[in-house]
């Protein structure tokens, strides 16, 4: 694991809330959010559903702007969408249906004007990376959910982001698609290097994918709560020696938080 | 639309070009062919149906049976007038068609893609688009003549405002992650709108001009009926003064006929070149 100073993306008291009719000061869906990563980390991000994960991808994302604190990347703030930020969506209607699954994966470089060969030509290769490599020339309507996924993870890899964000893209399959994707997913990290920004509200799955774990506190007005180093060695399973304590742990460290909200 | 390009492969699998056009084909005989004597069927017992009504409760002067009706077809075929009815009705609604659409499409598109211009111009779709067509053929008349002009100006305006809606709707239904996506992998605004609105919305329109086919079929009745000395609805309604019954069906006839033939036609195009774009039915 290649360990550079935590400041590759960087949220600091980070706020946030959907703007209220009546309300000078919309409710908070963030407050006091901060976060270090580092680059070519695979960090997770976990927490009840609601608690505000896919928010925080969209100011990461830059598809909404934070009412407070900052956000950089690689130094530079954060503001608006932009190619240096790649997300792989939960649902599968992010693919544009009318496209082949080699022109979806080509998609990114055609906007950056990127001639059809050279184009075709990379996204055949991450097709081929993604295990893709036969369906260049069907649609999404043909393609399963799993694929369609890998699709997804293809097309934001094709054009080269600094980071990929993703919220919870394995939520929607079964069982066994998602633990084969999350095995490829973590071979694709090793192979790329790619700095991985991962939401999930599964326990396992954090603890099978990432380098540390950030674990939320329960909305409104939520904040990273905690930050757990992942230390087992890969590749992992679900049986190997530390990862039920892990799961334990960080279970245990979301109810305590249920709890203690409840009594407040 | 999906350029089928050739892969420079060079593995021995069949190429997927080919596959696919297969497979387009395959669907296409499923939709048009399978059913085919089904529908024949269909038709020729309507016919019968047809017959065995008018001939057991009517006169024929009230209802005249489809020999009949077949037999006077014949003799306006002959005589080439039936052709020139069809034609220019046919004309008329084609050209209405087309120009309506080639305005409310991309007046839809902007509408439905930047608020401004939706706000500006949504009173005017709300409120026109209650005003049925047949409402403006006596002012439209009195402003540009009896001539063709009115006639394809009624057709443009009863076709606007259904594709202009339609289109605004399919803009809306984009899934917001579309555009999202678009944005982040590198797609300015206006990219965004040739790229994924654009193509997003086509199904939508697809379906407005069906629809707006349909009502453009009912509209050049109407304004033939008052303003106009050929086409069908000149046909039915000139033939109501002489008691000609045997013509009003033939023009009830072809008006079918020709719809029928032209949505037929329109929905083959929609599943020929347009399937990927979204589920259409």
């Amino acid at each position: 694991m290649r360990l550079t100073s935590p400041d590759f993306l960087v949220a600091r008291d980070v706020g946030f809330g959907y703007p209220a009719k009546g309300r000078a000061t919309p409710p908070a869906v963030l407050a006091g959010f901060d976060l270090a990563m580092t680059e070519g980390e695979l960090f997770c991000l976990l927490g009840p559903s609601g608690c505000g994960k896919t928010t925080v991808l969209n100011l990461l994302a830059g598809f909404l702007t934070p009412t407070g604190g900052t956000l950089t990347l690689d130094g530079r703030p954060i503001a608006g969408p932009g190619v240096d930020r790649a997300v792989v969506f939960q649902s599968d209607d992010s693919l544009f249906g009318w496209l082949r699954s080699i022109d979806n994966v080509a998609f990114g470089p055609r906007m950056a004007g990127v001639p059809r060969d050279r184009r075709n030509a990379v996204a055949r290769e991450y097709l081929k990376l993604v295990h893709l490599d036969g369906q260049e020339d069907k649609y999404p309507g043909e393609l399963s959910g799993g694929m369609k996924q890998r699709v997804q993870i293809a097309r934001v890899l094709a054009n080269d982001p600094k980071i990929l964000l993703m919220d919870e893209p394995f939520g929607a399959l079964d069982a066994q698609t998602r633990t084969r994707l999350q095995d490829e997913l973590v071979d694709i990290w090793g192979k790329t290097r790619k700095t991985i920004f991962f939401i999930t509200h599964d326990i396992a799955e954090a603890v099978l994918l990432a380098d540390r774990i950030g674990v939320m506190t329960q909305g409104p007005a939520a904040r990273l709560r905690e930050i757990i180093p992942v230390t087992l060695a890969r590749p992992r399973r679900r049986g190997s020696p530390g990862f039920g304590e892990m799961w334990e742990r960080i279970n245990a460290l979301i109810e305590d938080d249920a709890a203690t909200e409840s009594l407040t | 639309m999906s350029v089928v390009e050739k892969p420079p492969r060079v593995d021995a699998l069949p190429s997927p070009p080919s596959v696919i056009a297969q497979r387009r084909r395959a669907r296409l005989r499923a939709m048009l062919g399978s059913e085919y004597l089904l529908y024949a069927a269909s038709i020729a017992g309507m016919i019968v149906l047809w017959h065995v009504v008018s001939t057991t409760f009517f006169k024929p002067q009230f209802f005249p049976s489809p020999a009949v009706v077949f037999t006077a077809a014949v003799e306006m075929l002959r005589s080439r007038e039936l052709f020139e009815h069809i034609g220019i009705s046919l004309q008329r609604i084609l050209t209405g068609f087309v120009l309506g659409s080639a305005f409310a499409a991309p007046m839809g598109l902007l509408m439905g893609s930047i608020r401004k211009v939706r706000v500006i111009f949504d009173p005017y779709t709300q409120f026109f688009r209650f005003v049925p067509s047949i409402a403006w053929l006596t002012p439209v008349v009195l402003w540009f003549g009896i001539g063709e002009v009115s006639k394809v100006l009624i057709i443009i305006y009863t076709t606007t405002f259904i594709v202009l809606i339609n289109t605004m709707v399919g803009v809306a239904n984009i899934p917001p992650n579309k555009l999202r996506a678009a944005a982040s992998l590198g797609a300015t605004p206006v990219k965004a709108f040739f790229h994924v609105t654009l193509p997003a919305t086509l199904p939508f329109i697809l379906t407005g001009m069906r629809l707006a086919m349909g009502n453009s079929f009912a509209t050049v009745v109407a304004a033939e009926m008052i303003a106009a000395d050929t086409g069908l609805g000149y046909l039915i309604f000139n033939s109501r003064l002489w008691m000609a019954t045997d013509k009003i069906f033939i023009g009830i006839v072809c008006l079918g006929a020709l719809g029928l033939i032209t949505d037929r036609f329109f929905r083959y195009l929609i599943v020929r070149f347009a399937h990927q774009y979204g589920p259409i039915e």
